[in-house]
């Protein structure tokens, strides 16, 4: 850590405080001794059982079926912890399928499943995924092989750069997932939360119909 | 040797060899790149449109935890002419430490006049944005006597017609990661459209010589002509490298990508133009004036396409606080595209002539366009199109059409083919794989030319010192690396011959690859590849040759066509249906190639409904610099599709990424025309001009 830690009278806990439960957001004016902007998170100071999270603390998250320490501070994001992240013996996540493209809910780059939703990583707190399963684009591929919905993404070229792909192979996995067998208005509607500046959509739909026809034949 | 008569691969439908990583997540691109000790780097950029730095104090940043270096790009007293620009990056342990430092900056600035728009630059009390003035008058450029040549005509038409500004909006961001290795030498990983022209600059600028410096691009998440150039983020990366001693990341935030490196130019073009009553052009005069921003320069082609005796062309580029402009697919062809087939349809009616015919008429007899447009009449359903203005329900339908032209003759290129005893093949080119397919390109090339399996190649291509090859502009690549891959191919298969002739009692000469293996001509049977290559022995077949020109040609055609329907009471614009057809010489790779055209139609629907970069007036501040104002095209505006990709290997291979953008939303904006009655004459075409058009405020028939 390049400096220590300053300590401040009195203040209101910051975006960097995670609160846990309502008493404790309805006492938290009153609330004492946090650290501000010099707070530096090289390493972990809180527990997950406090009360209020400030600084840096381990964050146990189960990422397709594996559990993977992480220290995070409470304003880190899922996504920035699955691809910035580093245990706490220093050892990188490197979980980086999942893309930064807006950080704020608009291009659906950085989907993943949470508790079998999806959900964009930016938008989620890494504290508020603790206890919750995460799939990843990376646990997709079964044992090294490709899913149906990824095969026919190669197939019917539903990429170009593939940045947003990552994105899109997980909308359409969470829509397939719960209906395979949708319309085409309907897997439009489900990849509506997904940007793709190369313009793949088209190929993207007939490789989401393939893969819908092929799961309906009994694929996996 | 010539492109083969007949072709295994070339022309065939190849799944990406990079498809398996780019659907699996572990396909590394810049912006993924971690390496032991990496810091990130963020940016402080200005907050104004046009504002001098009157205090920087920069020690609180230095002093901020885990920061380990600062680059001041900009001083006390600096002038910044745009929301965006660069002032100074922070390098420090994690990033959200680098954003508390660059908060903990000091500065002030006094907020200077600015021009958001053309209008405000061309005022004549205009503040002055640039020493030599906010204006540079391009020379009027003139062909035959265009007085006459509009007066002979038996109708006239005139309008204005505008593109706003847009942006590149890369779903990768622009910047990179750089690392100083042992020994002074620089690694840089880049999202870049040119390894090697990176690899130049950089050199360049950190005064080294270029084998000094290795620029990485394995995969890249976008560019469309926003990172061909322009280097500032990986030099200030290399510079807050130096000072920590520690690898550094630098990616754009969102925010700063769409305000200082996507800038496309605007156009604002007034259009006459004359045609007899046959339907022949006799007369075209244009006057624009648009803006690149700070510094750019560039207009329209006038008269787009169409042959016209007379024509008058006058440009004026402005400058204002926008940004500063970076080349976006096809500059300038799309606006120009907007400007004339607008202006197209608006005369055919006038003259009462069906607007297929109209552009028949007035183009090279004989040429792909004419039997284009018959074709893509046809595939839309064109008999069905309703005379304009005839409609008065709520939803009105129209039927547009619009022509593309673009050159997409290749670059200069090599490419380094090893074929090694154990019959694997490599290839080696510094080029870089854009979103275009260019490892896949390169593989077809070498199994049609060894007789193997595309994915019998490894194809490496992103790193700078990889044999020179270009960057990916114009839609250049394909014509520059497909040449290139057969020439190195052909120059080894013949070394190969030679190596194994004499085994095989032969003449190299005599041999020939067929698909699998290497026999005598004209012999049923021979070694499999497998064999042929054992023959070599420990010694790899390694050679490097430039590209052959003669399997390159330049020139491609299209036309496009469009069926929309408009809600007249919201004013929003639906598209039924697209059809493009589109020729590029001899095909490659099918399947990529007509991803190409899918993916340019798309960004047209883009900038003919969406897509704008939005000002404040007062302060030039950019209100959009977002993905959720800044619209791009998303699955619900996609309509039906029909690409139709002609084939004509007679030609040679040439690039198509740009021209199928270019005639979209033209043909998109005479279906609107033509369902409405009344023109909307600016895109983008958003529902409030629609309603204004509609409404008889600025719209003209
Ligand atoms: S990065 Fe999460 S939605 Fe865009
Ligand atoms: S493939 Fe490039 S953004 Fe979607």
């Amino acid at each position: 850590m390049d400096s220590p830690e300053t300590t401040q009278p009195t203040r209101t806990p910051s975006r960097r405080d995670f609160l846990r439960g309502a008493a404790v957001t309805a006492a938290a004016g009153g609330l004492v001794g946090c650290a501000d902007a010099q707070t530096a998170p090289a390493a972990a100071t809180a527990k997950l059982t406090d009360k209020v999270i400030r600084g840096a603390v381990v964050a146990p998250l189960q990422v397709n079926g594996q559990t993977i320490e992480v220290v995070v501070e409470p304003r880190t994001t899922l996504l920035d912890a699955l691809r910035d992240g580093e245990t706490p013996a220093g050892q990188d996540v490197d979980h980086t399928g999942a893309k930064r493209v807006c950080d704020r809910g608009t291009c659906g780059a950085c989907s993943v499943l949470l508790d079998g939703k999806l959900v964009y990583a930016c938008s989620v707190l890494a504290l508020d995924a603790v206890g919750k399963p995460i799939r990843t684009v990376e646990g997709l591929a079964a044992g090294g092989k490709l899913s149906v919905v990824q095969e026919e993404f190669v197939k019917h070229d539903g990429l170009m750069c593939g940045f947003c792909t990552p994105g899109f192979v997980m909308a359409a996995t969470a829509l397939l997932e719960q209906n395979n067998n949708p319309t085409r208005a309907q897997i439009q509607g489900a990849l509506d939360g997904n940007l793709c500046r190369c313009g793949t959509y088209h190929r993207v739909f007939e490789a989401v119909d393939a893969a819908a026809e092929r799961l309906r034949k009994g694929a996996r | 040797m010539p492109w083969p008569t007949e072709r295994r691969h070339l022309g065939q439908a190849t799944p990406r060899l990079d498809g398996a990583a780019k659907v699996s997540g572990s396909a590394k691109y810049a912006y993924d790149v971690n390496l032991p000790g990496l810091l990130y780097a963020v940016v402080l950029y200005s907050p104004h449109g046009r504002a001098r730095i009157t205090k920087l104090n920069t020690d609180p940043a230095r002093r901020s935890p885990g920061v380990r270096a600062l680059a001041a790009r900009r001083q006390v007293g600096s002038e910044l002419r745009y929301h965006g620009e660069y002032i100074a990056a922070v390098a420090a342990d994690t990033e959200a430490q680098a954003r508390d430092a660059i908060r903990a900056i000091q500065i002030e600035y006094e907020v200077l006049p600015s021009c958001a728009t053309e209008e405000a630059a061309l005022a004549a009390d205009a503040p002055k944005l640039l020493n030599e003035g906010n204006v540079s008058r391009g020379e009027p450029r003139s062909r035959g006597d265009v007085d006459s040549g509009l007066r002979a005509g038996a109708a006239t038409y005139e309008n204005t017609f505008r593109c706003a500004v847009m942006t590149h909006a890369c779903l990768e961001t622009h910047g990179g990661v750089v690392q100083y290795e042992d020994g002074g030498k620089v690694t840089v990983w880049s999202s870049t459209q040119a390894v090697a022209g990176v690899r130049n600059d950089l050199a360049r600028s950190l005064q080294k010589s270029p084998a000094d410096v290795e620029v990485i691009c394995e995969y890249m998440g976008g560019g469309f002509g926003g990172k061909l150039g322009g280097t500032m983020e990986e030099s200030t990366a290399a510079e807050l490298a130096r000072q920590a001693g520690r690898p550094v990341k630098l990616l754009l935030d969102r925010e700063q990508d769409q305000t200082f490196a996507g800038c496309c130019r605007s156009i604002v073009a007034t259009v006459k133009l004359a045609a007899d009553a046959n339907g022949r052009l006799t007369g075209a005069d244009c006057s624009s004036y648009g803006t690149g921003g700070i510094g750019g320069r560039g207009g329209i082609s006038f008269p787009y396409i169409y042959n016209v005796g007379a024509s008058r062309h006058q440009h004026t580029d402005v400058f204002t606080n926008q940004g500063n402009m970076r080349a976006l697919r096809a500059p300038g062809s799309p606006k120009s595209s907007w400007v004339m087939e607008s202006a197209m349809d608006g005369l055919a009616e006038k003259l009462g002539i069906d607007p297929v015919l109209f552009r028949q008429r007035n183009l090279p007899q004989g040429s792909y366009w004419v039997r284009q447009l018959s074709e893509g009449a046809q595939r839309i359903g064109w008999d069905q199109r309703p005379k304009t203005g005839s409609q008065t329900g709520r939803y009105r339908t129209g039927y547009g059409c619009a022509l593309a032209q673009w050159g997409g003759g290749g670059h200069d290129s090599n490419a380094r083919v090893a074929i090694h005893h154990d019959g694997k093949v490599e290839i080696w080119c510094a080029t870089q794989d854009i979103g275009t397919g260019s490892r896949t390109v390169m593989a077809v090339v070498a199994a049609e030319t060894l007789g193997l399996n595309p994915t019998d190649i490894t194809v490496y291509v992103g790193r700078g010192s990889y044999p020179p090859s270009g960057g990916s502009g114009g839609s250049t690549t394909i014509g520059g690396i497909a040449p290139a891959a057969r020439a190195a191919s052909e120059a080894a298969l013949a070394k190969l011959f030679e190596r194994i002739a004499p085994g095989l009692g032969a003449a190299p000469g005599d041999l020939e690859a067929y698909p699998g293996g290497i026999r005598r001509k004209g012999q049923t049977g021979g070694l499999s590849w497998q064999e042929a290559c054992g023959r070599l022995g420990p010694e790899t077949i390694d050679v490097t040759a430039a590209k052959d020109r003669s399997l390159g040609g330049s020139g491609v055609n299209g036309a496009q066509f469009a069926k929309a329907t408009v809600d007249t009471e919201t004013g929003v614009i639906k598209l039924d249906r697209i059809v493009a057809i589109q020729d590029c010489g001899l095909v490659v790779n099918r399947l990529t190639c007509e991803s190409q055209i899918f993916g340019a139609v798309t960004m047209g629907i883009g900038l003919a409904l969406f897509e704008q970069r939005i000002l404040d007036p007062t302060s030039a501040r950019m209100l959009n610099p977002n993905l959720e104002f800044y619209k791009l095209a998303g699955a619900s505006d996609i309509p039906p599709i029909e690409v139709l990709l002609e084939d004509h290997p007679e030609r040679g291979v040439i690039g198509v990424g740009e021209p199928p953008y270019i005639p979209t939303a033209a043909a998109i904006g005479n279906a609107v025309a033509n369902a409405l009655g009344v023109r909307v004459t600016d895109i983008p075409l958003t529902p409030a001009k629609v309603l204004a058009a509609l409404a008889g405020k600025g719209g003209s028939a």
